[in-house]
Protein backbone atom coordinates (compact mmCIF):
# COMPACT_ATOMS: atom_id res chain seq x y z
CA UNK A 1 0.00 0.00 0.00
CA UNK A 2 2.55 2.47 1.08
CA UNK A 3 4.69 1.91 -2.10
CA UNK A 4 1.50 2.64 -4.29
CA UNK A 5 0.44 5.61 -2.21
CA UNK A 6 4.12 7.13 -2.80
CA UNK A 7 4.02 5.88 -6.68
CA UNK A 8 0.37 8.02 -6.92
CA UNK A 9 1.79 11.09 -5.75
CA UNK A 10 4.65 10.88 -7.85
CA UNK A 11 2.48 10.79 -10.67
CA UNK A 12 0.64 13.61 -9.84
CA UNK A 13 3.54 15.44 -9.04
CA UNK A 14 4.90 15.05 -12.32
CA UNK A 15 1.86 15.15 -13.79
CA UNK A 16 1.88 18.90 -12.27
CA UNK A 17 5.04 20.20 -13.78
CA UNK A 18 4.48 18.71 -16.80
CA UNK A 19 0.68 20.19 -17.48
CA UNK A 20 2.09 23.31 -19.07
CA UNK A 21 3.88 21.36 -21.75
CA UNK A 22 0.36 18.77 -21.82
CA UNK A 23 -1.56 21.86 -22.44
CA UNK A 24 0.13 23.19 -24.98
CA UNK A 25 0.93 19.84 -26.58
CA UNK A 26 -2.86 19.50 -27.16
CA UNK A 27 -3.56 23.11 -27.81
CA UNK A 28 -1.09 23.72 -30.03
CA UNK A 29 0.24 20.12 -31.69
CA UNK A 30 -2.56 17.55 -30.96
CA UNK A 31 -5.57 19.18 -31.49
CA UNK A 32 -4.06 20.97 -34.64
CA UNK A 33 -2.96 18.12 -36.69
CA UNK A 34 -6.25 16.08 -35.76
CA UNK A 35 -8.33 19.13 -37.48
CA UNK A 36 -5.62 19.78 -39.88
CA UNK A 37 -6.41 15.94 -40.81
CA UNK A 38 -10.62 16.81 -40.78
CA UNK A 39 -10.27 20.16 -42.92
CA UNK A 40 -8.05 18.56 -45.34
CA UNK A 41 -11.04 16.40 -46.25
CA UNK A 42 -13.60 19.96 -46.54
CA UNK A 43 -13.77 22.92 -48.55
CA UNK A 44 -12.98 25.68 -46.17
CA UNK A 45 -13.30 29.05 -47.08
CA UNK A 46 -12.65 30.10 -43.31
CA UNK A 47 -14.94 32.99 -43.31
CA UNK A 48 -17.95 29.71 -44.12
CA UNK A 49 -18.07 26.64 -41.97
CA UNK A 50 -15.81 23.85 -43.79
CA UNK A 51 -17.89 21.17 -46.46
CA UNK A 52 -16.94 17.82 -46.26
CA UNK A 53 -16.01 16.99 -49.45
CA UNK A 54 -14.30 13.24 -49.28
CA UNK A 55 -10.57 13.11 -50.69
CA UNK A 56 -11.43 16.00 -53.24
CA UNK A 57 -8.75 18.24 -52.07
CA UNK A 58 -5.87 15.03 -52.61
CA UNK A 59 -7.27 14.54 -55.81
CA UNK A 60 -7.27 18.13 -57.14
CA UNK A 61 -3.47 17.69 -55.29
CA UNK A 62 -2.32 15.19 -57.81
CA UNK A 63 -3.70 17.37 -60.87
CA UNK A 64 -2.14 20.28 -59.64
CA UNK A 65 0.74 21.25 -61.82
CA UNK A 66 1.72 24.07 -59.24
CA UNK A 67 1.83 21.69 -56.36
CA UNK A 68 4.06 19.21 -58.12
CA UNK A 69 6.56 22.17 -58.78
CA UNK A 70 6.32 23.59 -55.59
CA UNK A 71 7.53 19.77 -54.51
CA UNK A 72 9.87 19.73 -57.15
CA UNK A 73 11.93 22.86 -56.85
CA UNK A 74 12.02 22.34 -53.09
CA UNK A 75 13.62 18.48 -53.66
CA UNK A 76 15.95 20.44 -56.43
CA UNK A 77 17.40 22.80 -53.62
CA UNK A 78 17.75 19.90 -51.26
CA UNK A 79 19.84 18.25 -53.80
CA UNK A 80 21.83 21.42 -54.52
CA UNK A 81 22.11 22.29 -50.54
CA UNK A 82 22.36 19.29 -48.62
CA UNK A 83 25.66 17.52 -49.70
CA UNK A 84 27.12 20.58 -50.50
CA UNK A 85 26.89 22.29 -47.56
CA UNK A 86 27.38 19.23 -45.27
CA UNK A 87 30.60 18.82 -47.33
CA UNK A 88 31.79 22.45 -46.76
CA UNK A 89 30.74 22.34 -43.14
CA UNK A 90 32.82 18.90 -42.35
CA UNK A 91 35.56 20.40 -44.49
CA UNK A 92 35.38 23.92 -42.08
CA UNK A 93 35.74 21.84 -38.93
CA UNK A 94 38.32 19.64 -39.56
CA UNK A 95 40.23 23.06 -40.52
CA UNK A 96 39.23 24.35 -37.12
CA UNK A 97 40.25 21.29 -35.39
CA UNK A 98 44.17 21.66 -35.46
CA UNK A 99 46.82 23.21 -33.16
CA UNK A 100 47.22 26.66 -34.54
CA UNK A 101 46.57 30.01 -33.87
CA UNK A 102 44.30 32.51 -33.93
CA UNK A 103 41.34 29.66 -34.17
CA UNK A 104 38.97 31.35 -31.67
CA UNK A 105 38.56 34.12 -34.18
CA UNK A 106 38.20 32.20 -37.39
CA UNK A 107 35.65 29.94 -35.54
CA UNK A 108 33.66 33.19 -34.22
CA UNK A 109 34.14 34.49 -37.92
CA UNK A 110 32.63 31.68 -39.08
CA UNK A 111 29.90 30.91 -37.16
CA UNK A 112 28.43 34.59 -37.08
CA UNK A 113 27.09 34.52 -40.37
CA UNK A 114 24.41 31.86 -38.98
CA UNK A 115 23.18 34.40 -36.54
CA UNK A 116 22.33 36.66 -39.26
CA UNK A 117 18.16 37.19 -39.01
CA UNK A 118 16.69 35.20 -41.77
CA UNK A 119 15.27 38.43 -43.44
CA UNK A 120 18.11 40.87 -42.79
CA UNK A 121 20.59 37.87 -44.62
CA UNK A 122 17.80 37.69 -47.17
CA UNK A 123 18.28 41.94 -47.66
CA UNK A 124 22.00 41.54 -47.88
CA UNK A 125 22.57 38.71 -50.32
CA UNK A 126 19.62 40.52 -52.38
CA UNK A 127 22.10 43.09 -52.64
CA UNK A 128 25.15 40.86 -53.08
CA UNK A 129 24.06 39.26 -56.12
CA UNK A 130 22.48 42.51 -57.45
CA UNK A 131 23.40 41.69 -61.10
CA UNK A 132 24.45 45.26 -62.01
CA UNK A 133 25.93 46.73 -58.61
CA UNK A 134 26.20 43.72 -56.48
CA UNK A 135 29.25 42.34 -55.01
CA UNK A 136 29.59 39.14 -56.80
CA UNK A 137 29.15 40.32 -60.20
CA UNK A 138 31.93 42.69 -59.63
CA UNK A 139 34.26 40.57 -57.94
CA UNK A 140 33.31 38.36 -61.19
CA UNK A 141 34.04 40.82 -63.89
CA UNK A 142 37.57 41.94 -61.33
CA UNK A 143 38.43 37.86 -62.57
CA UNK A 144 37.63 38.56 -65.94
CA UNK A 145 34.07 36.89 -66.45
CA UNK A 146 33.14 38.62 -68.97
CA UNK A 147 29.13 37.91 -68.71
CA UNK A 148 28.26 36.80 -65.26
CA UNK A 149 24.87 35.02 -64.44
CA UNK A 150 21.90 37.77 -63.48
CA UNK A 151 21.64 34.92 -60.47
CA UNK A 152 17.98 35.78 -58.76
CA UNK A 153 16.77 37.30 -61.88
CA UNK A 154 17.80 34.17 -64.16
CA UNK A 155 15.19 31.41 -64.09
CA UNK A 156 18.42 29.13 -64.43
CA UNK A 157 20.70 31.11 -61.90
CA UNK A 158 18.13 31.68 -59.53
CA UNK A 159 17.87 28.20 -57.44
CA UNK A 160 21.76 27.69 -56.90
CA UNK A 161 21.74 31.66 -55.96
CA UNK A 162 19.87 30.22 -52.66
CA UNK A 163 21.60 27.35 -52.43
CA UNK A 164 24.71 29.34 -52.64
CA UNK A 165 23.53 32.09 -50.00
CA UNK A 166 22.65 28.39 -47.79
CA UNK A 167 26.57 27.90 -47.57
CA UNK A 168 27.02 31.63 -45.39
CA UNK A 169 24.89 30.59 -42.96
CA UNK A 170 26.24 27.39 -42.32
CA UNK A 171 28.45 28.37 -39.17
CA UNK A 172 26.26 26.80 -36.74
CA UNK A 173 26.65 23.26 -37.96
CA UNK A 174 30.56 23.79 -38.37
CA UNK A 175 30.44 24.50 -34.36
CA UNK A 176 28.31 21.18 -33.59
CA UNK A 177 31.32 19.55 -36.32
CA UNK A 178 33.95 21.04 -34.24
CA UNK A 179 32.32 19.79 -31.03
CA UNK A 180 32.08 16.38 -32.15
CA UNK A 181 35.51 16.19 -33.97
CA UNK A 182 37.01 16.75 -30.22
CA UNK A 183 35.67 14.18 -29.25
CA UNK A 184 37.31 11.36 -31.47
CA UNK A 185 39.46 9.64 -29.06
CA UNK A 186 43.74 10.36 -29.61
CA UNK A 187 44.34 6.63 -28.89
CA UNK A 188 42.76 5.75 -32.28
CA UNK A 189 44.63 8.39 -34.39
CA UNK A 190 47.46 7.27 -32.85
CA UNK A 191 47.21 3.64 -33.60
CA UNK A 192 46.04 4.37 -37.15
CA UNK A 193 49.22 6.33 -37.25
CA UNK A 194 51.13 3.36 -36.43
CA UNK A 195 49.43 1.09 -38.62
CA UNK A 196 50.38 3.96 -41.59
CA UNK A 197 47.55 5.13 -42.41
CA UNK A 198 47.84 8.76 -44.18
CA UNK A 199 45.99 12.00 -43.61
CA UNK A 200 43.17 11.64 -45.58
CA UNK A 201 43.11 7.44 -44.67
CA UNK A 202 42.72 8.67 -41.05
CA UNK A 203 39.67 11.32 -42.22
CA UNK A 204 37.70 8.53 -43.88
CA UNK A 205 38.54 5.90 -42.00
CA UNK A 206 38.48 7.13 -38.38
CA UNK A 207 37.28 10.70 -37.73
CA UNK A 208 34.05 10.22 -39.93
CA UNK A 209 33.00 7.32 -38.74
CA UNK A 210 33.46 8.89 -35.07
CA UNK A 211 31.81 11.69 -35.83
CA UNK A 212 29.16 9.83 -37.73
CA UNK A 213 26.46 10.08 -35.11
CA UNK A 214 26.86 13.73 -35.26
CA UNK A 215 26.10 13.97 -38.94
CA UNK A 216 23.66 12.07 -38.55
CA UNK A 217 21.98 14.72 -36.19
CA UNK A 218 22.79 17.72 -38.69
CA UNK A 219 21.02 15.51 -41.10
CA UNK A 220 18.15 14.96 -40.09
CA UNK A 221 18.08 19.02 -39.00
CA UNK A 222 18.91 19.86 -42.58
CA UNK A 223 16.50 17.80 -44.14
CA UNK A 224 13.47 18.88 -41.47
CA UNK A 225 14.65 22.37 -42.10
CA UNK A 226 14.74 22.81 -46.08
CA UNK A 227 11.22 20.81 -46.41
CA UNK A 228 10.45 23.96 -44.46
CA UNK A 229 12.28 26.87 -46.76
CA UNK A 230 10.15 30.01 -46.66
CA UNK A 231 11.57 33.10 -45.88
CA UNK A 232 14.41 33.42 -48.23
CA UNK A 233 12.61 32.69 -51.59
CA UNK A 234 9.70 34.76 -49.90
CA UNK A 235 11.60 37.94 -49.64
CA UNK A 236 14.24 37.05 -52.67
CA UNK A 237 12.50 36.13 -55.30
CA UNK A 238 8.82 35.87 -54.34
CA UNK A 239 8.90 32.32 -56.14
CA UNK A 240 10.04 33.83 -59.31
CA UNK A 241 11.43 34.17 -61.98
CA UNK A 242 8.52 31.69 -63.47
CA UNK A 243 8.04 30.07 -60.26
CA UNK A 244 11.81 28.60 -60.49
CA UNK A 245 12.07 29.36 -56.74
CA UNK A 246 8.52 28.26 -55.98
CA UNK A 247 8.49 26.22 -52.67
CA UNK A 248 6.32 24.00 -51.18
CA UNK A 249 6.01 26.11 -48.02
CA UNK A 250 5.39 29.02 -49.59
CA UNK A 251 2.11 27.45 -52.08
CA UNK A 252 1.05 26.38 -48.97
CA UNK A 253 1.20 29.61 -47.44
CA UNK A 254 -0.50 31.60 -50.32
CA UNK A 255 -3.15 28.66 -50.29
CA UNK A 256 -4.00 29.06 -46.79
CA UNK A 257 -3.39 32.97 -46.46
CA UNK A 258 -4.01 34.38 -50.05
CA UNK A 259 -6.58 32.21 -51.73
CA UNK A 260 -8.01 31.36 -48.28
CA UNK A 261 -8.68 27.95 -49.45
CA UNK A 262 -7.94 26.38 -45.53
CA UNK A 263 -9.30 22.91 -46.84
CA UNK A 264 -6.45 22.43 -49.43
CA UNK A 265 -3.89 23.95 -47.79
CA UNK A 266 -4.47 21.81 -44.39
CA UNK A 267 -4.13 18.89 -47.59
CA UNK A 268 -0.69 19.98 -48.27
CA UNK A 269 0.14 20.30 -44.69
CA UNK A 270 -0.78 16.82 -44.48
CA UNK A 271 1.58 15.87 -47.69
CA UNK A 272 4.45 17.81 -46.27
CA UNK A 273 4.15 15.72 -42.69
CA UNK A 274 3.93 12.46 -44.06
CA UNK A 275 7.39 13.52 -46.23
CA UNK A 276 8.94 14.37 -43.34
CA UNK A 277 7.81 11.45 -41.57
CA UNK A 278 9.17 9.42 -44.68
CA UNK A 279 12.55 11.66 -45.47
CA UNK A 280 13.40 11.26 -41.66
CA UNK A 281 12.25 7.19 -41.79
CA UNK A 282 14.69 7.08 -44.57
CA UNK A 283 17.09 8.85 -42.86
CA UNK A 284 16.92 6.43 -39.48
CA UNK A 285 16.83 3.57 -41.71
CA UNK A 286 19.74 4.29 -43.45
CA UNK A 287 21.48 5.08 -40.50
CA UNK A 288 21.79 1.40 -39.44
CA UNK A 289 24.98 1.18 -42.39
CA UNK A 290 26.65 4.22 -41.65
CA UNK A 291 26.54 5.27 -38.09
CA UNK A 292 28.33 4.29 -35.38
CA UNK A 293 28.05 4.35 -32.10
CA UNK A 294 30.86 4.39 -29.84
CA UNK A 295 30.20 2.52 -26.64
CA UNK A 296 29.31 5.68 -24.23
CA UNK B 1 59.54 19.36 -38.70
CA UNK B 2 59.23 21.26 -42.17
CA UNK B 3 56.52 19.24 -43.60
CA UNK B 4 54.51 19.99 -40.56
CA UNK B 5 55.28 24.37 -40.95
CA UNK B 6 53.68 23.43 -44.28
CA UNK B 7 50.88 22.07 -43.25
CA UNK B 8 49.96 25.09 -41.09
CA UNK B 9 50.41 27.40 -43.55
CA UNK B 10 48.23 25.24 -45.64
CA UNK B 11 45.41 25.35 -42.98
CA UNK B 12 45.84 28.95 -42.42
CA UNK B 13 45.52 30.67 -46.44
CA UNK B 14 42.42 27.81 -46.29
CA UNK B 15 40.43 29.17 -42.97
CA UNK B 16 41.45 32.74 -43.79
CA UNK B 17 39.98 32.39 -47.50
CA UNK B 18 36.60 31.00 -45.55
CA UNK B 19 36.69 33.65 -42.93
CA UNK B 20 36.91 36.52 -46.01
CA UNK B 21 34.33 34.84 -47.34
CA UNK B 22 31.74 34.37 -44.52
CA UNK B 23 32.73 38.56 -43.54
CA UNK B 24 32.45 40.01 -47.07
CA UNK B 25 28.87 40.10 -47.26
CA UNK B 26 29.08 42.09 -43.91
CA UNK B 27 31.48 44.60 -44.58
CA UNK B 28 29.29 45.52 -47.88
CA UNK B 29 26.22 45.81 -46.00
CA UNK B 30 28.16 48.04 -43.35
CA UNK B 31 29.73 50.24 -46.41
CA UNK B 32 26.52 50.13 -48.63
CA UNK B 33 24.38 51.53 -45.54
CA UNK B 34 26.82 54.11 -44.94
CA UNK B 35 26.74 55.72 -48.62
CA UNK B 36 24.42 58.23 -50.27
CA UNK B 37 21.78 57.11 -52.52
CA UNK B 38 24.19 57.88 -55.57
CA UNK B 39 27.04 56.42 -53.74
CA UNK B 40 24.74 52.73 -53.55
CA UNK B 41 24.14 53.03 -57.20
CA UNK B 42 27.34 54.63 -58.70
CA UNK B 43 28.61 52.07 -61.41
CA UNK B 44 31.13 51.01 -61.62
CA UNK B 45 30.21 50.62 -57.57
CA UNK B 46 32.50 52.43 -54.35
CA UNK B 47 34.57 50.04 -52.21
CA UNK B 48 34.81 52.94 -50.01
CA UNK B 49 31.65 55.26 -49.03
CA UNK B 50 32.25 58.52 -50.45
CA UNK B 51 31.14 60.75 -48.89
CA UNK B 52 30.03 58.98 -45.75
CA UNK B 53 26.16 59.45 -44.36
CA UNK B 54 26.23 58.39 -40.98
CA UNK B 55 22.46 60.08 -41.01
CA UNK B 56 21.37 56.95 -42.65
CA UNK B 57 20.34 55.81 -39.57
CA UNK B 58 18.92 59.10 -38.15
CA UNK B 59 16.69 58.84 -40.94
CA UNK B 60 15.40 55.53 -40.29
CA UNK B 61 13.94 56.43 -36.85
CA UNK B 62 12.84 60.05 -37.83
CA UNK B 63 11.15 59.41 -41.34
CA UNK B 64 7.33 59.18 -40.29
CA UNK B 65 6.87 56.80 -42.79
CA UNK B 66 9.11 53.97 -41.74
CA UNK B 67 8.01 53.38 -38.11
CA UNK B 68 11.21 51.28 -36.99
CA UNK B 69 10.99 52.76 -33.76
CA UNK B 70 7.69 51.41 -33.41
CA UNK B 71 8.52 48.25 -34.94
CA UNK B 72 12.14 47.80 -32.67
CA UNK B 73 9.35 48.32 -29.44
CA UNK B 74 6.91 45.36 -31.06
CA UNK B 75 9.57 43.42 -31.43
CA UNK B 76 11.39 43.73 -27.78
CA UNK B 77 7.56 43.01 -26.31
CA UNK B 78 6.98 40.14 -27.69
CA UNK B 79 11.00 38.92 -27.40
CA UNK B 80 10.45 38.86 -23.74
CA UNK B 81 7.14 37.67 -23.56
CA UNK B 82 8.61 34.48 -25.19
CA UNK B 83 12.04 34.28 -23.35
CA UNK B 84 10.05 34.48 -20.24
CA UNK B 85 7.65 32.11 -21.07
CA UNK B 86 9.78 29.60 -22.82
CA UNK B 87 12.13 29.56 -20.00
CA UNK B 88 9.43 29.03 -17.10
CA UNK B 89 7.48 26.38 -18.56
CA UNK B 90 10.08 24.21 -20.37
CA UNK B 91 12.06 24.18 -16.93
CA UNK B 92 9.10 23.05 -15.02
CA UNK B 93 8.55 20.35 -17.84
CA UNK B 94 12.43 19.29 -17.75
CA UNK B 95 12.34 19.34 -13.88
CA UNK B 96 9.38 16.88 -14.40
CA UNK B 97 10.72 14.68 -16.76
CA UNK B 98 14.54 14.85 -15.24
CA UNK B 99 13.84 14.40 -10.99
CA UNK B 100 10.67 13.17 -10.37
CA UNK B 101 10.01 9.27 -11.18
CA UNK B 102 6.42 8.03 -12.31
CA UNK B 103 4.54 5.95 -14.40
CA UNK B 104 4.31 6.63 -18.10
CA UNK B 105 7.18 9.47 -18.24
CA UNK B 106 9.15 7.62 -20.88
CA UNK B 107 6.31 7.43 -22.84
CA UNK B 108 5.49 10.95 -22.89
CA UNK B 109 9.19 11.59 -22.81
CA UNK B 110 9.20 9.78 -26.43
CA UNK B 111 6.08 11.59 -27.61
CA UNK B 112 7.74 15.16 -26.82
CA UNK B 113 10.84 14.26 -28.16
CA UNK B 114 8.94 13.16 -31.44
CA UNK B 115 7.58 16.67 -31.80
CA UNK B 116 10.36 18.25 -32.78
CA UNK B 117 10.11 16.68 -35.91
CA UNK B 118 7.07 18.29 -36.43
CA UNK B 119 8.34 21.19 -39.03
CA UNK B 120 6.20 24.68 -38.34
CA UNK B 121 4.03 24.83 -41.57
CA UNK B 122 2.29 21.46 -40.89
CA UNK B 123 0.49 22.78 -37.79
CA UNK B 124 0.43 26.65 -38.83
CA UNK B 125 -2.66 26.54 -40.59
CA UNK B 126 -4.90 24.77 -38.28
CA UNK B 127 -3.54 26.59 -35.03
CA UNK B 128 -4.39 29.87 -37.08
CA UNK B 129 -7.90 28.46 -37.61
CA UNK B 130 -7.54 27.42 -33.49
CA UNK B 131 -7.07 31.58 -32.78
CA UNK B 132 -9.49 32.36 -35.73
CA UNK B 133 -12.02 30.37 -33.76
CA UNK B 134 -10.86 31.53 -30.25
CA UNK B 135 -11.68 35.40 -31.52
CA UNK B 136 -15.13 34.83 -33.00
CA UNK B 137 -16.40 32.40 -29.57
CA UNK B 138 -14.78 34.38 -26.93
CA UNK B 139 -15.18 38.09 -28.23
CA UNK B 140 -10.84 38.39 -27.05
CA UNK B 141 -9.45 39.57 -30.22
CA UNK B 142 -6.29 36.82 -31.44
CA UNK B 143 -5.66 37.55 -35.10
CA UNK B 144 -3.81 41.22 -35.44
CA UNK B 145 -2.43 40.95 -32.01
CA UNK B 146 0.81 39.76 -30.51
CA UNK B 147 -0.89 37.21 -28.79
CA UNK B 148 -0.57 34.14 -30.98
CA UNK B 149 3.42 34.89 -31.66
CA UNK B 150 3.85 34.71 -27.77
CA UNK B 151 0.61 32.57 -25.75
CA UNK B 152 2.13 29.23 -27.44
CA UNK B 153 5.72 29.86 -25.94
CA UNK B 154 4.37 29.46 -22.62
CA UNK B 155 3.49 26.37 -22.87
CA UNK B 156 7.04 24.90 -22.94
CA UNK B 157 9.19 23.90 -26.07
CA UNK B 158 10.67 20.03 -27.11
CA UNK B 159 13.90 21.06 -27.90
CA UNK B 160 14.61 23.64 -24.62
CA UNK B 161 12.49 21.21 -22.66
CA UNK B 162 14.87 18.45 -23.71
CA UNK B 163 18.23 20.34 -23.16
CA UNK B 164 17.63 21.61 -19.77
CA UNK B 165 16.48 17.66 -18.87
CA UNK B 166 20.06 16.47 -20.15
CA UNK B 167 21.27 19.14 -17.58
CA UNK B 168 18.92 18.47 -14.77
CA UNK B 169 19.80 15.12 -15.22
CA UNK B 170 23.68 15.83 -14.12
CA UNK B 171 22.74 17.26 -11.04
CA UNK B 172 23.42 14.67 -8.29
CA UNK B 173 20.19 13.43 -6.67
CA UNK B 174 21.41 13.39 -3.52
CA UNK B 175 21.13 17.13 -3.45
CA UNK B 176 17.28 16.90 -3.88
CA UNK B 177 16.61 13.82 -1.89
CA UNK B 178 18.30 15.99 1.10
CA UNK B 179 16.09 18.63 0.72
CA UNK B 180 13.10 16.08 0.44
CA UNK B 181 14.16 14.27 3.95
CA UNK B 182 14.27 17.84 5.26
CA UNK B 183 10.70 18.29 4.27
CA UNK B 184 11.16 20.39 1.34
CA UNK B 185 8.48 20.68 -1.08
CA UNK B 186 9.11 19.57 -5.18
CA UNK B 187 8.50 23.07 -6.08
CA UNK B 188 11.02 24.15 -3.55
CA UNK B 189 13.20 21.80 -4.93
CA UNK B 190 12.88 23.39 -8.24
CA UNK B 191 13.23 26.87 -7.22
CA UNK B 192 15.91 26.45 -4.24
CA UNK B 193 18.48 23.89 -6.12
CA UNK B 194 17.87 22.80 -9.46
CA UNK B 195 17.37 26.36 -10.82
CA UNK B 196 20.37 28.08 -9.20
CA UNK B 197 22.97 25.03 -10.28
CA UNK B 198 21.41 25.51 -13.72
CA UNK B 199 22.49 28.99 -14.89
CA UNK B 200 24.60 28.59 -17.61
CA UNK B 201 21.90 25.73 -19.13
CA UNK B 202 18.97 28.10 -18.90
CA UNK B 203 20.98 30.90 -20.25
CA UNK B 204 21.18 28.70 -23.24
CA UNK B 205 17.66 28.23 -23.71
CA UNK B 206 16.69 32.09 -23.26
CA UNK B 207 19.38 32.67 -26.18
CA UNK B 208 18.00 30.25 -28.07
CA UNK B 209 14.62 31.52 -27.64
CA UNK B 210 15.56 35.24 -28.10
CA UNK B 211 17.12 34.22 -31.38
CA UNK B 212 14.16 32.07 -32.58
CA UNK B 213 11.53 35.08 -31.78
CA UNK B 214 14.09 37.69 -33.25
CA UNK B 215 14.13 35.79 -36.42
CA UNK B 216 11.14 34.86 -37.07
CA UNK B 217 9.24 36.00 -40.03
CA UNK B 218 6.44 33.39 -40.68
CA UNK B 219 4.64 34.04 -37.83
CA UNK B 220 4.63 37.57 -37.86
CA UNK B 221 3.44 37.62 -41.50
CA UNK B 222 0.78 35.21 -40.66
CA UNK B 223 -0.77 37.21 -37.65
CA UNK B 224 0.02 41.05 -38.20
CA UNK B 225 -1.67 42.59 -40.20
CA UNK B 226 -1.14 46.52 -39.44
CA UNK B 227 2.14 48.22 -40.16
CA UNK B 228 2.18 50.02 -36.96
CA UNK B 229 2.22 46.15 -35.22
CA UNK B 230 4.56 44.91 -37.71
CA UNK B 231 8.01 43.25 -35.88
CA UNK B 232 11.66 44.49 -36.92
CA UNK B 233 11.62 41.36 -38.98
CA UNK B 234 8.41 41.83 -41.06
CA UNK B 235 8.72 46.06 -40.77
CA UNK B 236 12.17 45.42 -42.74
CA UNK B 237 10.43 42.98 -45.51
CA UNK B 238 7.89 45.63 -45.61
CA UNK B 239 10.32 48.52 -46.28
CA UNK B 240 12.06 46.27 -48.77
CA UNK B 241 8.97 45.82 -51.14
CA UNK B 242 8.28 49.53 -51.06
CA UNK B 243 11.43 50.99 -51.34
CA UNK B 244 13.26 47.93 -52.67
CA UNK B 245 15.40 48.45 -56.12
CA UNK B 246 16.42 51.69 -54.75
CA UNK B 247 17.22 53.24 -51.63
CA UNK B 248 19.85 50.09 -50.80
CA UNK B 249 21.55 52.71 -48.15
CA UNK B 250 18.60 52.81 -46.32
CA UNK B 251 18.07 49.10 -46.58
CA UNK B 252 21.01 48.04 -45.82
CA UNK B 253 21.16 50.50 -42.02
CA UNK B 254 17.52 48.73 -41.62
CA UNK B 255 19.19 45.44 -41.61
CA UNK B 256 22.32 46.37 -39.84
CA UNK B 257 19.34 47.33 -37.05
CA UNK B 258 17.84 44.36 -37.06
CA UNK B 259 21.59 42.17 -37.00
CA UNK B 260 22.33 44.86 -33.89
CA UNK B 261 20.74 43.05 -30.67
CA UNK B 262 22.19 39.49 -31.80
CA UNK B 263 25.25 40.78 -32.65
CA UNK B 264 25.54 42.43 -29.33
CA UNK B 265 23.88 39.44 -27.37
CA UNK B 266 26.36 37.43 -29.26
CA UNK B 267 29.35 39.39 -27.78
CA UNK B 268 28.64 39.55 -24.21
CA UNK B 269 28.29 35.47 -23.91
CA UNK B 270 30.42 34.04 -26.60
CA UNK B 271 30.89 31.00 -24.54
CA UNK B 272 27.65 30.75 -24.12
CA UNK B 273 26.83 30.43 -27.75
CA UNK B 274 28.99 28.27 -28.58
CA UNK B 275 28.68 25.90 -25.87
CA UNK B 276 24.94 25.87 -26.07
CA UNK B 277 25.46 25.12 -29.83
CA UNK B 278 28.18 22.31 -29.67
CA UNK B 279 26.21 20.47 -27.21
CA UNK B 280 22.76 20.38 -28.85
CA UNK B 281 24.69 17.86 -31.44
CA UNK B 282 26.19 15.78 -29.12
CA UNK B 283 23.31 14.92 -26.88
CA UNK B 284 20.74 14.52 -30.33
Amino acid sequence: MATSRSELRNLVKGLAFLSPWMIGFAAFTAIPIGLSAYFSLCNYPLLQPPVFVGAQNYTDLVHDGVFWQSLWNTLYYALLALPLGMAIAIGAALLLNSKIRGLSIYRTLIFLPSLTPAVAGAMIWLWLFNSKLGLINLVLQKLGVAHPPGWLVSPRWAMPSLALMSFWGIGNTVVIYLAGLQDVPRELYEAAEIDGAGGLDRIWHVTLPCISPVIFFNLVMAVIGVVQNFTAPYIMTGGGPARATYFYTMYLYDNAFRYLRMGYASAMAWVQFLLVLALTGLAFWSARHWVHYQGR
Amino acid sequence: MRKKRFRRIVIHVALIAICATAAAPFLWMLATSVKTVAGAAAYPPQWWPHPWRWRNYLDLFNTRQYHFLLWTRNSLIIAVLVVTGTVISSALAAYGFACIRFRGRGVLFALMLSTMMIPFPVTMVSVFIVFHWLGAHTGIPFLGTFKPLWIPAWFGSAFNIFLLRQFFMTIPEELSEAARLDGCSELGIFTRIILPLSKPALSVVALFAFLGVWNDFLGPLIYLQRASQFTLALGLQSFQSQHGGTSWNMLMAASVLVMLPVLLLFFIAQRTFIEGIATTGLKG
